[in-house]
């Protein structure tokens, strides 16, 4: 701890040879490409795991090694992979790690060490979880929800051997890991900005991974409590969530225990971590909308408040996942007015990003089309989000592929547009050349066309009454023949969309040798982290100096200056 | 590494206005050190670790079908021939909010830089935690072999009544060891002469912070198990 709060003397932890400069490094770029590469690693594998899923539904019994223990099993992967250790990790571990320094002129993160502890745990997390695949009996299959009684008992695939286990000890570890990043994160905001960086001069994605953060850090507890008593249940057999449970006519040893509570554990951490996702992506979005629309960003000041207003909301919505669950319905009710009054705060923004648009010098760039994208993809996720907030329409549409279609628009295919919107970004900043603007549009086009082709249709599938989670829809006289036919052409669209990621891989691995160059600033943009000493920045970020901050990081087409932006460090009397 | 900044109360009046200056500030909201705000902040978070496990234990205690064990007949001390209730755990009580004082006063004297002392309280501090982990292995030991409670059940009343002791006095014991193994680090580089060189001693308080958390959390974990 032997940092001075005099923000310029802080020494800086030197690289020792390759080891410690790429591996076991304590530099937040460093780790905060590690974090990027795990996760897109794991994240390829849940995908993997959905296109699994899909052939399953699309062409029944084709593939005989997906029974329907199997297919359980790839429905909790994919869904556990994607939520946490894809899009948490690489929104806050990834973007959180490179951007926060660089963004607000620091020389690091305020505890370089214990970021790295961060990524080793989210390492160890990833290990654990993979390791579940070659447990006897596999992973878990209970659902990414994990509900118990069904989760803990034999029948469910994993619940007999070791998989369950290994799938809560993996999320346990993992909120060790983001609570070491997220302290990191939390304090390097709030104090260790450079001079004239204010709060209200943040960039916009600063304030969203920071209340990212926070959400996590109170939401995260929750499941690992849930998490730890799941375990003692199963391990231990006590009853925190076990009911008095009779199998074949035979007492179970449990009883007592309420299942619901789990739910509620669950969902206190389940809902804010929806926006643990979604507000670093309305932060990418809010960068890129304002640097490649040439325009700054309207209303900065109520973008900030309704983002403050989303965080705190997200805590008191939680239960309108269990409106089927038993609760009281007066609890029904009250959740439905606070899911309902959390869209004015997001409305506020999504307006604010249009307005961004009305009357900007657009470029067509490829983050560009990312962003209009995400912004007609939100929007139609959110639309549906209404019918579901309410539990008069929720109730007959719970459990029903209408619920995944909304929520896949809404935090599976909206965060991954801002996500890939971003890495087009970001990329130069990193590697200090261009990604291949032909590929990338190619890429954009059939992620965007094909996503809408796979999820569309099963908002259809869902006002049908066909249920999620269903291993096979053939056996039901009310499911019609078109759902099967609509679910083959579901699942050739998914293989194409799946196919197509890897044009961004081949883009990623090519570009770094052959890309064009970049130079330093190639979007023209305001923000700290192009104007860094080197390009792409080096240890340390910055000169002796730290830079100093005079604007807002939105200063496009500044009346009397000659180029179409000014950044940051820029003062009033240097305009050119 | 001297604290060579202005004083802050000379900055910004104490008052709302201060609280919106520091918050509109640049540079850093509040006039502290990181490892202090981290710290803050990472309490907040441990907070809501504890809410979850003792909001959990109240609604299963609420929910459950059998009756609760009578926690002042499981609770209570055989001495001198009579059961006393309570015995045991207010002493144990007792120890950890006098360690909770003596922590107080090596942060005092830590701030004037009194080296030997500030040493020997934190030590008194550890101690403390020392003699209540103890005394509660004691507890566990005498509910477990002597009264024959299980994590999954117990011949008092609901099965819970073991998994939530266990689990939640077991988590609050650990803090307490990480804090006794802490705060002897924070003893041992005191005396070593270490924050002298550095002239910052705010490590104490830091430390500080952490053990009167986990007085604060014991208080509800007292009035939450042995008086409800």
């Amino acid at each position: 701890m032997e940092q001075s709060s005099a923000y310029e003397g802080q020494p800086l932890h030197e690289p020792k040879g390759w080891w410690g400069r790429y591996v076991f490094s304590q530099d937040h770029k460093v780790i905060g490409l590690q974090y990027t590469c795990i996760a897109l690693a794991i994240g390829l594998t849940g995908m993997f795991l959905s296109l699994l899923m899909r052939m399953q539904l699309g062409f029944p019994g084709l593939f005989e090694s997906i029974d329907a223990g199997s297919y359980y099993q790839d429905v909790t992967m994919h869904g556990m992979i994607m939520v946490i250790y894809l899009l948490t990790a690489l929104f806050l571990g990834g973007f959180g790690n490179y951007l926060i320094p660089l963004m607000l002129g620091s020389r690091d993160m305020a505890f370089p060490f214990v970021n790295m502890l961060s990524f080793w745990f989210y390492l160890l997390s990833v290990l654990i979880l993979v390791a579940s695949f070659f447990v006897e009996s596999g992973p878990t299959g209970a659902g990414w929800t994990l509900y118990p009684p069904q989760s803990i008992l034999e029948g469910t695939p994993g619940a007999d051997g070791a998989g369950i286990i290994l799938m809560l000890a993996s999320l346990a570890v993992f909120i060790i890991a983001f609570t070491m990043g997220g302290l990191n994160y939390i304090t390097t905001v709030l104090q260790s900005r450079t001079r004239g960086m204010t709060l209200m001069r943040m960039p916009l994605i600063i304030w969203c991974i920071f209340l990212a953060t926070f959400l996590g850090l109170l939401a995260f507890p929750a499941l690992l409590v849930g998490a730890i008593m799941l375990i003692f249940d199963r391990v231990l057999e006590t009853s925190f969530f076990m009911p008095e449970i009779f199998k074949g006519g035979e007492v179970l040893d449990y009883g007592g225990g309420s299942p619901v509570l789990f739910q509620h554990l669950f969902w206190f951490f389940g809902h804010p971590e929806v926006y643990i996702i979604a507000l670093p992506a309305f932060g990418i979005i809010s960068e890129l909308i304002s640097c490649h629309a040439r325009k700054n960003i309207f209303g900065y000041n109520m973008m900030v408040w309704a983002l403050i207003a989303i965080a705190g909301i997200a805590f008191i919505v939680w239960a309108h996942h269990m409106y089927v669950a038993g609760m009281n319905p007066y609890l029904g009710f009250f959740f439905a007015t606070t899911t309902l009054i959390i869209a004015i705060p997001t409305a506020i923004k999504v307006y604010n990003w249009v307005i961004t648009l009305w009357n900007a010098n657009i470029r067509m760039t490829v983050p560009m089309l990312y962003c209009l994208a995400f912004l007609i993809t939100f929007l139609i996720g959110g639309l549906t989000g209404l019918f579901l907030g309410n539990v008069a329409v929720d109730v007959p549409l719970s459990d029903t592929y209408f619920v995944v279609g909304h929520f896949h628009m809404v935090m599976a295919v909206s965060p991954v547009l801002a996500l890939y919107g971003g890495l087009y970004h970001w990329y130069p900043s990193v590697t200090g050349r261009m990604l291949d603007d032909r590929l990338g549009k190619i890429h954009f086009w059939i992620t965007f066309i094909g996503t809408y082709l796979v999820y569309f249709p099963m908002h259809y599938i869902g006002f049908l009454g066909v249920p999620r989670r269903y291993y096979s829809n053939d056996q039901y006289d009310f499911i019609p023949q078109s759902v099967n036919d609509l679910n083959q052409f579901i699942t050739i669209c998914a293989l194409i969309v799946g196919a197509a990621q890897f044009i961004l891989l081949y883009n990623f691995v090519v570009s770094i040798y052959k890309g064009k160059k970049a130079g330093s600033n190639p979007w023209g943009a305001c923000t700290l982290e192009w104007q860094a000493l080197e390009s792409p920045p080096g240890h340390g970020n910055w000169d002796v100096q730290l830079p100093v901050v005079h604007r807002w990081p939105y200063d496009y087409g500044l009346p009397g200056a000659t180029a179409d932006f000014v950044p940051q460090n820029v003062a009033d009397e240097d305009i050119t | 590494m001297s604290n060579n900044h202005v004083s802050h109360a000379d900055l910004v009046p104490d008052n709302l206005k201060g609280l919106v200056a520091d918050w509109s500030s640049d540079v850093q909201a509040f006039k502290v050190r990181w490892s202090k705000a981290m710290m803050w902040i990472f309490l907040v978070s441990d907070t809501f670790i504890f809410g979850s496990f003792l909001s959990a234990y109240m609604a299963v205690r609420l929910t459950t079908i059998e009756p609760w064990p009578n926690t002042s007949e499981v609770f209570a001390l055989h001495v001198g021939g009579s059961d006393i209730p309570l015995l045991l755990i207010a002493i144990m009580t007792f120890i950890l909010i006098s360690s909770s004082g003596t922590m107080a006063m090596a942060v005092t004297s830590g701030y004037k830089k009194q080296r030997v002392k500030t040493g020997v309280l934190i030590l008194l501090t550890a101690l403390g935690g020392v003699g209540f982990v103890g005394m509660q292995m004691f507890e566990w030991s005498k509910l477990i072999f002597e009264e024959g409670i299980r994590p999954w059940g117990n011949e008092f009343g609901a099965d819970q009544f073991g998994g939530f002791f266990f689990m939640i006095t077991g988590f609050h014991g650990l803090h307490v060891s990480i804090g006794v193994v802490y705060l002897t680090t924070i003893a041992v580089r005191v005396l070593q002469g270490r924050y002298d060189r550095l002239d910052d001693y705010q490590i104490v308080e830091v430390a500080g912070l952490y053990w009167h958390f986990v007085d604060l959390v014991w208080i509800f974990i007292f009035a939450f198990f042995y008086l409800w």
